[in-house]
């Protein structure tokens, strides 16, 4: 379902990603761990369509995203890092104007948004302004408005941020049930939540991948997703070196 | 055009939801009905004076277009250089911001659309802004009889002139993500287009006429006389177009490898 070869991003001399692949395939939870300014973020970005790649290629759904960036961002949805609210909108206007600019019929949008709204647990927020909502209402709203349409694929940058772990354990099954039917590329550096809701992961460090594979061929000789993630990010050189997390910080 | 009429819809909303919408209008009126107030008192007394002094002759140029609707036209022109770009700073930059120009640039819109929506968002806004100013002359009408077709001409001027205006911020809006330097740069780029034309009577035959057609008090005073040009509908129409054009481009450009 996703792509990715040979994504390179430079900011100027600062390289963010340097020459990664991997693929995602459909229906599959892709967990997508790396130290801060590794360039998780900077690969998400690209994916969706926001930021060019320097060079390298991006296909989702087979459409490349360079060329056919129209055709991707219709079967997409995606939860940046900070969720994209109109901090003067209620929660139920917010989503309508969503739904709308994703492209969905009029008459499902109502739909649509009964379902998100019970998914995502936001019922008694409907009306509310989205400015006053605590920050882990603010991510539910944020993932409701990447699900809405219904997209083939989901691209969510650390989505359990900032919840309680009440919130984390529903978004985390509501992640898993959105599997089979959606692809989800999920970013995060909690390691248990890897385990417990991706079937693959690939690890990138200082913008390289250094480990991709499924969960279960990873751990299979006994070792903990943590010593893997270690392991693989110290082969690298440690934790990132400077300009990476520099990089990182210039993207936003 | 969907996506046009949902970005309107939802940027109308933002504007009139927040309270800059009622400041910005009630400033507008404010400053409006102040210039209309001084400008009558002025007419009438001249007209006392006159009357007094029983000059026939001055007393036959005396009449309210001249004295009272075209200078307030010009006074709420200067109020449009400083007002407009305050309107349009947060189109882009709040959105960059905000984080919010990622879900917009990551949805299927077309960045056309996105300009085109904010645009005719920020138009309807200055019409109602203008609209509203419409009172004053209507206060005329029903006392006094000024000429009907020179005022919907000066109108006329004043919403081109405010639209040239929006599509300049909306411009400067799109370059940065501070809304305070997209205000400065688009208060820079109309006060600029306001005076452009000062030095064109000692600037020569060749810059002279280029620095007065580049103006837009220039076409703005003869709409505001009653003359409706090719030239000024040419010149406004221009602007808006290649303003609204390089928007459309600057959006795209974080698109460009």
């Amino acid at each position: 379902m996703i792509e990715v070869q040979h994504l390179t991003k430079r900011y100027g001399d600062l390289t963010a990603v340097s020459s990664i692949s991997f693929s995602v395939a459909s229906g599959q939870i892709l967990g997508f761990l790396g130290p801060n300014g590794s360039g998780k973020t900077t690969t998400m970005r690209i994916i969706t369509g926001f930021l060019p790649a320097t060079s390298g290629t991006v296909k989702v759904a087979g459409f490349d995203i360079f060329d056919d960036s129209f055709e991707v961002r219709k079967r997409i949805g995606y939860l940046p890092e900070t969720p994209p609210l109109y901090n003067d909108m209620t929660v139920t206007s917010y989503l309508r104007f969503v739904a709308r600019i994703k492209g969905m019929a009029r008459g499902e949008i109502s739909a649509a948004l009964d379902r998100v709204l019970m998914r995502c647990g936001l019922g008694h927020v409907a009306n509310r302004v989205t400015g006053h909502l605590s920050k882990g209402y603010r991510q539910r709203v944020g993932l409701a408005q990447a699900i809405i349409h219904n997209p083939d694929v989901l691209v969510l940058d650390e989505p359990t941020v900032g919840l309680d772990p009440q919130q984390i354990i529903e978004i985390r099954t509501l992640i898993k049930e959105l599997a089979g039917a959606h692809t989800v590329v999920l970013s995060t550096h909690i390691l248990p939540e890897v385990a417990q809701v991706c079937e693959k992961v690939v690890i990138i460090s200082s913008g390289h991948v250094v480990k991709e594979g499924l969960i279960t061929d990873l751990t299979q000789d006994g070792q903990t997703l943590e010593d893997v993630f270690l392991r693989a990010i110290s082969q690298e050189g440690a934790a990132p070196d400077f300009p990476q997390a520099v990089s990182e910080e210039a993207a936003q | 055009m969907r996506n046009i009429l949902t970005m309107v819809g939802k940027e109308l909303r933002a504007y009139f939801v927040s309270p800059v919408a009622y400041v910005v209008l009630t400033g507008f009126l404010l400053l409006g009905g102040w210039f209309f107030f001084n400008l009558l008192s002025r007419f009438n007394l001249m007209l006392t004076l006159y009357t007094q002094m029983q000059g026939g002759e001055a007393i036959n140029r005396l009449n309210l277009n001249d004295y009272v609707i075209a200078p307030l036209m010009h006074n709420l022109a200067i109020v449009l250089v400083i007002l407009v770009p305050m309107i349009t700073m947060r189109s882009f930059a709040e959105e960059k911001k905000n984080g919010t120009y990622e879900l917009l640039l990551t949805s299927p819109l077309r960045t056309g659309e996105l300009v085109l929506g904010k645009f005719f968002a920020s138009f309807l806004f200055i019409c109602i802004m203008i609209g509203l100013t419409g009172m004053f002359p209507a206060i005329l009408l029903i006392f006094g009889n000024p000429e009907i077709g020179v005022m919907v001409s000066g109108y006329i001027g004043l919403v081109l002139l405010a639209t040239v205006f929006v599509a300049l911020g909306l411009l400067t809006s799109s370059f940065t993500e501070n809304q305070i330097v997209a205000a400065v740069s688009g208060l820079v780029a109309t006060l600029l287009l306001y005076i452009i034309g000062w030095p064109a009577d000692s600037a020569g035959d060749v810059l002279g006429p280029l620095l007065r057609y580049l103006s837009v008090t220039e076409h703005f005073a003869d709409m505001v006389k009653g003359l409706i040009d090719t030239r000024g509908l040419v010149y406004f129409g221009s602007l808006i177009v290649l303003a609204l054009f390089l928007t459309q481009r600057s959006v795209e450009s974080l698109r460009w490898r």
